[in-house]
């Protein structure tokens, strides 16, 4: 399988391309991260966070992936893992019976930015309260049409639904920056 | 209202929803607008944030919905471990816990018991030492009975005990009766297959006539021919036993020749407050067991027969009233040792200490036993 088709596929959310990396791929992680003392539900949860390491990696501008997706992907599980298991105050040495590891840790550390600015993000829009935190979400997250949302919250008229998303924004972005300064 | 129209119209903008007139127009209002510009700036910022946010919240959603698809498919490794492969799963994940746990136990339990060992107080049950003397067969020893012997074979042809007999170990014993009637402690005669008695006067073969284990007591009865009974005992047994402080000696044979000690009654219980014996400070070694004390009127008060391990000065004696309880019994068992006398009035009271030693040395025995 060509792996540049793939990163494409996997770049625009398509499912069939995230599949065939997620299946040529878990097996491997997971008996990485079970040998390392990890669970079954640890194992995904790395596996899926590198995915997204990759998932982010792959949208950004000018994105080149110079190895092997496996070793890519395996580099990454390995990093994170370790970095958990320091977390928890537990060690463990896996030795690199794989090809060799690549540097990740300034992928991981735009991860882990990119992360903390979506968690931000998430909680300026819980602390809208509702219906702001609906609407702001089925516009902006959802993609719904004014008109779409209209109807189903109950506005009389897309205008309507649009000034009263107007109000929500307003106040969401004034939440938002407010954070995102304070953190930055 | 001015503001939703330019958010809207930044948001098509940014989207790429306007016509090229339209896209010229904004352009224009943003470069003659600072605020609009401004706005534009941190509205493409918000609208990226949310995005991403919206993209990250699909992608996770399908990654969830392809693990799931998978597992269900059989496509990936679920690792529902059952049996067997669990157990083994379950040792791999928690050995190291495992290992952890179980060194942390064995320190525990060890650094306790160290510590139960350093506190505890020490059981001193098997510290008593007993005085009894081992015969080295080294060449200076046996040159010395070699010799003592020839010079005995000169002097007395009569006195032979049986020579080949090798003595093992030995104490010390002294008349209680003229006839020939010894005291030593049990522990020097215990298991005797064989026993001599010796000093100046000559080699003896002795037997047992009576012991005591728990006062550690036994008492001899010279049975060679060639003894000559002794006219009288110069020193006396006291049935009152020794005052506290008061000053004593001993004469012994800890080595081949009769040894002098002198000290004081320390304590008037014995080994772990033991009510049968007193405690004297008095220098002893091995043989010293069986020797008599006596105080300065030439009274026995007491038997040497042990001391504490480790601790200098702990000597223990039997008290000398036990010869007569022992004697008493002997009799209760045996009439015909009716006739043995315990001396009770001392014939040394008031002569200074070389010539009550003097007069009694001949009295005292090295006990030689054949086990």
């Amino acid at each position: 399988m060509d792996e540049k088709a793939l990163l494409k596929g996997l770049a625009t959310n398509d499912k069939w391309a995230i599949e065939t990396i997620y299946k040529e791929n878990y097996n491997v992680m997971q008996a990485l991260i079970i040998n390392n003392n990890g669970s079954v539900d640890d194992a995904k949860d790395v596996f899926q966070e590198a995915m997204i390491v990759l998932f982010e990696k792959v949208r950004t501008e000018g994105f080149e992936l110079h190895c092997q997706l496996k070793t890519y992907l395996y580099s990454v599980c390995r990093r994170i893992w370790l970095k958990r298991l320091q977390q928890q105050n537990r060690y463990a040495d896996p030795g690199d019976n794989m090809e060799a590891v690549i540097d990740v840790d300034e992928d991981l550390e735009g991860h882990e930015r990119k992360d903390m600015e979506l968690e931000m993000m998430e909680k300026a829009i819980g602390g809208l309260g509702e219906p702001c935190k609906s609407l702001i979400e089925a516009y902006y997250l959802q993609k719904k049409s004014m008109q779409d949302i209209a109807v189903s919250f109950g506005y009389t008229n897309a205008d309507n639904a649009k000034t009263q998303k107007y109000k929500c924004l307003i106040r969401l972005k004034k939440i938002f920056f407010a954070q995102y300064k304070n953190d930055w | 209202m001015e503001d939703i129209n330019i958010m809207e119209a930044a948001e098509r903008y940014l989207r790429g929803e306007m016509t090229a007139d339209e896209t010229a127009q904004f352009e224009n209002l943003r470069k003659a607008n600072a605020e609009v510009d401004q706005f534009v700036v941190s509205h493409h910022l918000f609208l990226q944030q949310m995005n991403n946010l919206a993209d990250t919240k699909v992608f996770k959603a399908t990654l969830h919905t392809i693990h799931t698809d998978l597992i269900e498919e059989g496509k990936i490794d679920s690792m529902q471990l059952r049996g067997k492969a669990k157990l083994v799963y379950l040792w791999n994940r928690y050995k190291r816990v495992t290992a952890i746990a179980a060194s942390i136990a064995g320190i525990t339990a060890l650094s306790i018991s160290a510590l139960v060992w350093a506190f505890s107080p020490r059981i001193p049950a098997a510290k008593l030492e007993l005085y009894d003397r081992k015969f080295l067969e080294n060449e200076s020893r046996i040159k010395n009975i070699e010799q003592k012997e020839a010079n005995r074979d000169k002097a007395d042809h009569t006195s032979t005990p049986k020579k080949n007999i090798k003595y093992t170990s030995g104490g010390t014993g002294f008349i209680i009766d003229a006839k020939g009637y010894l005291v030593t402690n049990y522990h020097v005669v215990a298991g005797a297959k064989h026993i001599a008695i010796q000093n100046k006067k000559g080699e003896f073969v002795a037997a047992v006539v009576f012991i005591d284990k728990a006062k550690d007591l036994a008492i001899l009865k010279i049975a060679d021919d060639n003894f000559k009974p002794y006219s009288s005992v110069p020193y006396a047994i006291s049935k009152q036993g020794a005052k506290l402080a008061e000053p004593i000696f001993t004469l012994g044979y800890p080595k081949d020749d009769i040894v002098y000690g002198q000290g004081y009654l320390s304590s008037l219980t014995g080994f772990e407050s033991d009510t049968l014996s007193c405690q004297i400070e008095i220098s002893a070694n091995h043989g010293n067991s069986g020797s008599p004390i006596l105080n300065k009127n030439g009274e026995v008060v007491g038997i040497i027969n042990g001391r504490q391990l480790n601790v200098e000065g702990f000597t223990f004696a039997i008290q000398g009233k036990y010869i007569f309880k022992a004697l008493d019994e002997l009799k209760k068992v045996d009439t015909s040792y009716n006739k043995v006398r315990l001396n009770t009035k001392s014939t040394l009271t008031g002569m200074d200490r070389s010539t009550q030693v003097s007069k009694v040395e001949d009295y005292i025995y090295m006990v030689k036993v054949n086990n």
